[in-house]
């Protein structure tokens, strides 16, 4: 397919505008995980605010608190393993005017205590943040027991509650510095996987407003989590002739909720043809949230890729990603499929 | 600040108020739960117009004691306390279960002054309560949490993640009561799911545990009292209560867990408590 643009590489001036890293693409690219950043976010958070408290329920190395409590023990809660408990102690807490983070597998929290959450955070308004971490396939061989492909959807649909998904550890970093300082419910995705940590501290950050990381005009996917560096080696593949030289913007969207309309309709416009990529189930996620912006605002073909209504299992993550297409090679795969949409 | 307490008669009285301002919600919203709203009135009373430290002039101040009721559904019974203690004009509680009121039908925190959290789904409050509990023993405060959850809600397995909590960090600062009326929706506690021997499990998690008549006012508050004294554990007050109490066609009867009574049983049931009145103002000061 013929592209618009004379020059299909907006990678420098994006990567410029961006602030990513030099060697985008490169091998030897720097991997953190995203827990990684949650983790050294709420301990910088917490060295600017004194009113940070943090609960864990057993799994306080896993999911990050753990600096935290080396650092502030005063104000670390250890629960054990009762996420429901955690959820209401941490409200309880909250009640007292302090900032409170929950922090367990996503599996665990949200997956067992959503009307813990729904109640005593959300209806009773009190300032608790939900860190799960080990979300989405990448949690690898502890299998699909433990891979939640649905907190997304739930978390979503709770009144007044902001979910962002970060795409690298600089972006949960700074996401949970931001969730910090706003006062209401949060939600925070993780990985357990080291992934490519392509953004930089300069790269913008603002909850709501998704990053345009590549311009394109041909087809925009719109990713969060890990799914954005895939997305954008995918976009590099997508260019080649043999795969039909598409320009596809690539644009990360790590604010589910609220979602960045603006974004959306304006690829929608420009594009004509979206897809989301995301490692959860491709119902009540990203890709549910964009379909929902394009129904009632500006009607275009959306593909939604993702976990196909099923559980996966375990392996390790490149292996999954591979399986189930939600690297590069599978985007790529899904990305020509998407084009089949585009009237 | 300390709310002027009051006398041994004024509290029959009190209470005595707050079962017919009960009534009179449940009947004026022809839904609600009844059973256990009467069958906790005396321990309220106490609670509110004895052993808190509360102001309901400032509902916020920092210093108050915390009341976290874990058994949302027998709100009427708090919503009563709060009126009564002069949180918000007793004419709102006509609006208990309505469109457009404050008084939902089980407690929605940030809408009621006095309300520290919204419940309903069971087993969540005495979570929270741990959660105060915790802040105020860390921050070496002086202000305590009283909590109230039902045996049914024992049934919660988050319950007891909450007591071992408690437990761990040795929360003497918080006061649980149980209602142990023994009814819940299906049918009586024992029957619907054993809960006992409930003192010896509540001591094996580490509580400081008494049971005692929850219609005796003088037990209530001598057992709140004794806590203060018992530093190291948290505290448990199995308080034995009769659900409908003060109520003939109500007492003892599960059936009237979460029905109203309707407008002939209400003028009934007030019939009755206005003759307990009459006692009571007959008695000694």
């Amino acid at each position: 397919m013929a592209h618009s643009k004379s020059d299909s590489k907006p990678d420098s001036s994006t990567i410029e505008q961006m602030h990513l890293v030099p060697d985008l693409f490169a091998p030897t690219i720097v991997k953190k995980a995203t827990r990684d950043g949650f983790g050294k976010g709420l301990v910088e958070l917490t060295e600017q605010n004194p009113n940070i408290w943090a609960l864990s329920a057993d799994v306080s190395e896993s999911s990050r608190t753990h600096w935290f409590a080396e650092k502030f023990p005063d104000r670390f809660v250890q629960v054990g393993v009762a996420e429901q408990n955690m959820a209401g102690a941490g409200a309880g807490i909250a009640a007292c005017g302090k900032t409170v983070f929950i922090s367990s597998f996503g599996a665990f929290s949200p997956g067992r205590n959503f009307d813990q959450i729904r109640v005593c955070v959300c209806y009773n308004k009190v300032n608790v943040k939900i860190h799960g971490s080990h979300t989405g396939v990448s949690v690898g061989p502890d299998g699909a027991s433990h891979e939640i492909l649905e907190d997304l959807a739930m978390m979503r649909a709770l009144p007044d509650m902001i979910v962002i998904a970060p795409a690298d550890m600089e972006e949960a970093k700074k996401a949970t510095l931001e969730v910090g300082k706003l006062f209401g419910p949060a939600y925070i995705r993780t990985s357990r996987e080291n992934s490519a940590l392509f953004t930089t501290p300069q790269t913008p950050f603002k909850i709501g407003k998704a990053n345009v990381y590549r311009d394109g005009s041909d087809l925009a996917i719109f990713a969060c989590g890990l799914q954005v560096y895939e997305a954008l080696k995918a976009a590099e593949e997508l260019k080649k002739p043999e795969n039909g030289a598409l320009d596809v913007a690539v644009i990360g969207c790590h604010t589910i909720k609220p979602i960045d309309k603006e974004t959306i309709v304006k690829y929608a416009k420009k594009c004509e043809i979206l897809m989301s990529a995301e490692d959860h189930q491709v119902d009540g996620g990203l890709g549910s949230a964009i379909a929902e912006v394009l129904c009632s605002v500006y009607p275009a073909p959306l593909y939604r890729h993702g976990m196909y209504r099923r559980f996966a299992e375990s392996g390790n993550c490149s292996d999954l990603y591979k399986k189930y297409e939600l690297d590069a090679a599978g985007i790529v795969k899904h990305a020509k499929l998407a084009m089949k949409l585009k009237k | 600040m300390k709310e002027p307490k009051l006398s041994e008669k004024d509290l029959l009285l009190m209470a005595n108020t707050i079962r017919q301002d009960i009534v009179k919600m449940l009947v004026e919203a022809k839904s609600g739960h009844p059973g256990g709203s009467l069958g906790l009135t005396d321990i309220f009373t106490i609670l509110y117009f004895k052993v808190m430290n509360h102001n309901p002039k400032k509902p916020d101040w920092a210093d108050r004691d915390r009341f976290v009721l874990s058994n949302g559904h027998v709100c009427p019974v708090l919503y009563a306390a709060l009126a009564n203690s002069g949180y918000f004009p007793k004419s709102e509680l006509s609006t208990f279960r309505k469109v457009n009121s404050k008084l939902q039908g089980h407690p929605h925190r940030g809408t009621v002054p006095g309300i520290e959290n919204s419940s309903g789904p069971l087993g969540q409050g005495i979570s929270q309560a741990v959660g105060m509990a915790i802040v105020s023993k860390r921050e070496k405060q002086s202000w305590k949490v009283y909590s109230m959850i039902g045996d049914g809600e024992m049934n919660e397995g988050m319950v007891w993640e909450a007591l071992m909590l408690a437990s761990k960090y040795s929360l003497d600062n918080l006061v649980m009561f149980i209602d142990r009326n023994n009814i819940q929706i299906d049918g009586n506690s024992d029957d619907v799911l054993p809960l006992e021997p409930l003192g010896e499990k509540l001591r094996a998690f580490g509580f400081d545990t008494v049971e005692i008549d929850g219609h005796d006012m003088k037990a209530i508050y001598d057992a709140v009292i004794a806590c203060e004294s018992k530093p190291g554990k948290p505290h448990a007050i199995i308080a034995k209560t009769i659900p409908g109490k003060g109520i003939s066609l109500m007492e003892n009867k599960f059936e009237w867990h979460g029905k109203a009574p309707n407008k002939e049983q209400g003028d009934q049931a007030l019939k009755e408590l206005n003759i307990e009145r009459e006692t009571i103002q007959k008695g000694a000061d």
